[in-house]
């Protein structure tokens, strides 16, 4: 029974902090991509547009769902509803951190813990492509149909050169578990380089690792691989006659997809949630450092506050102090062992997130005939070069 | 609880492999397989199989459904018509199909020993690794025999293709 209990706790929680995790990352998004374009960004709903997700949220839920006339209406309706299901359920073989015992419970961070557990995200990736293929089919219009045609093309090539860097790693690890493969990530060499499936192993998987991440732009459909809804050319793509919350569902699981590859791409390549250097030297105290400084920039901001931004003065240290607190929790020695692993995966995930927005906002769209050139020419031949040289490196050094 | 979740999925397994034949669009019909594969993986994984459950999800219905439900939509093939067929053939078709069913059945009750019987949960040599250490010890030559058929069917399809381009 407790078995039971722990794990619908621990699933509610996932599903919420993954859902509002969704709803900021577009907030993020837009303001990475706004500055990065010398713009403000949102700043309209609430302190330098924070509420802006919940508005977003309010908004696409209180719209009129548009059913355009001629579409297939259970495919219409199913399209939306399988594609975030399927993004939805691979966080659920992601461990964000070791084994730990909160309140005399011993459990694992992370819902589950399966011997297939890469293959389930590579399952669940290549089945999110029929979310997308079915939405624009059903649509019965040609710019829905032109962008689910490019998409599945696009993610079944893909899906090859992602395997392929995938299979490299697991050679050295030898197992399929998410939780086995950080664990054969942990300890330094010579005292201070993370043995991390990048830097180590008989073969630095740093090739991989790349072919990796650009693979993974194309399965989430971003940009330079956002073909499936190139807006210049296909209006919105796949979900270009989807509104309200139909169209937020689509949304949600683009978004649940790329928050699941990088952490997978943390878990595989980067020692998920290993420190960057041994503890001994301190790294510790990175969160509680980090937190303490950005509420020391928010009291001396707030101390310069302009005469037309009054309540800067209050607001800013206010917030200082709310960041002085979570600084705090990094330091209690009961929540260390919980916070500090969880810490370092959502850096490493996070630091990940902001590589896919930095590139939207760099560089431009491929041609079609381009991006299957790529895959099928570059990408595929290079990613099973890496796989034959670390398998044979792989083959000299065991036993 | 496995019972229930095996009834459930054969279920459903059977009642997509019904909407398959009876649906008359190809698109209909390829995402009724999917949910065949969908369910025959769930099965799989009832009985232990987790690995070939994995892989029955991202090659059947990750990769090649994808590939029709794909060349169905570039063909834009639309709705079949349903050839009209004279009504005896499903009066005597029906009988039939029952009569296959009940003598299949009878045929395993009999042949079948009883100790043999599939029980969920019992089953654990379903891993990667033990079916990595079966095909490249006890079945290498199958395996490899079967690696280079395959690379025969490759290369025969990108010369077929080679030659309408």
């Amino acid at each position: 029974m407790n078995f039971y209990i722990v794990t619908l706790i621990k699933t509610g929680l996932v599903a919420i902090v993954l859902l509002t995790f969704c709803a900021y990352l577009v907030w993020v998004e837009r303001k990475v991509l706004a500055h990065i374009q010398l713009r403000p960004g949102p700043y309209r709903v609430g302190p330098h547009g924070l509420l802006q997700p919940l508005s977003d949220l309010i908004k696409l839920v209180t719209k009129e769902g548009v059913v355009p006339a001629d579409v297939n209406i259970f495919y219409y309706l199913l399209a939306p509803f399988l594609s975030v299901a399927l993004a939805l359920v691979s966080i659920a073989v992601i461990p964000f951190g070791p084994v730990v015992e909160v309140f005399g419970v011993q459990t694992q961070m992370g819902l589950t813990d399966l011997d297939i557990g890469v293959l389930v995200v590579l399952a669940m990736s290549s089945l999110g492509v029929y979310g997308l293929v079915i939405g624009g089919w059903a649509s019965n219009s040609k710019y829905s149909l032109m962008g689910s045609l490019r998409s599945s093309a696009q993610m079944v090539s893909y899906e090859l050169p992602m395997a392929m860097a995938i299979v490299a790693p697991l050679l050295i690890v030898n197992s399929l578990s998410f939780r086995e493969i950080v664990a054969a990530q942990e300890g330094f060499n010579f005292g201070f380089l993370p043995r991390w499936n990048v830097f180590a192993g008989p073969f630095p998987q740093l090739a991989s690792f790349l072919l990796f991440m650009i693979a993974a732009f194309a399965e989430t459909n971003r940009v330079p691989f956002d073909l499936p809804e190139a807006e210049s050319e296909l209006v919105a793509g796949f979900h270009t006659e989807y509104s309200s919350t139909m169209f937020a569902a689509f949304f949600t699981a683009e978004y649940a997809s790329i928050t699941t590859i990088c952490c997978v791409a943390s878990l595989l390549f980067l020692g998920g949630w290993h420190p960057l250097w041994p503890a001994e030297y301190g790294s510790d105290l990175v969160p509680a450092v980090l937190f303490a400084g950005a509420a020391l920039i928010l009291v001396f901001h707030g101390a310069q506050a302009v005469k037309s931004r009054m309540w800067d003065r209050f607001t800013f240290p206010a917030f200082g102090l709310i960041l002085l607190g979570v600084a705090a929790l990094f330091l209690i020695p009961a929540l260390k062992p919980v916070l500090i692993p969880l810490f370092w995966f959502a850096a490493k995930t996070g630091a990940l997130i902001f590589v896919f927005i930095w590139i939207r906002g760099t560089l431009p769209r491929f041609r079609y005939d381009q991006l299957m050139r790529f895959a099928w020419l570059t990408l595929f031949p290079l990613a099973v070069a890496n796989l034959l040289a670390t398998g044979l490196a792989v083959a000299l050094t065991t036993k | 609880m496995d019972a229930l979740l095996f009834l459930t999925f054969a279920g459903i397994a059977v009642l997509c492999g019904i909407n398959l034949i009876l649906q008359t669009h190809p698109i209909s019909s390829a995402l009724s397989l999917v949910g065949v594969m969908g369910s025959l993986a769930v099965l799989y994984l009832l009985l232990g199989g987790a690995f070939i459950a994995a892989v029955q999800l991202i090659v059947y219905a990750g990769a090649v459904m994808v590939l029709f439900v794909f060349v169905i939509m570039l063909l834009n093939a639309g709705a079949e018509r349903k050839s009209s067929k004279p009504a005896v053939r499903a009066w005597i078709s029906l009988p039939l199909i029952f009569t296959f069913v009940i003598l299949l059945g009878g045929l395993i009750a009999s042949r079948a020993p009883a100790d043999a019987a599939v029980r969920f949960g019992e089953f654990t040599g379903g891993t990667a690794a033990n079916i990595g250490r079966a095909l490249f010890t006890a079945y290498l030559l199958p395996f490899e025999v079967t690696s280079i058929l395959i690379l025969i069917a490759i290369l025969g399809a990108v010369v077929l293709a080679r030659k309408e381009i």
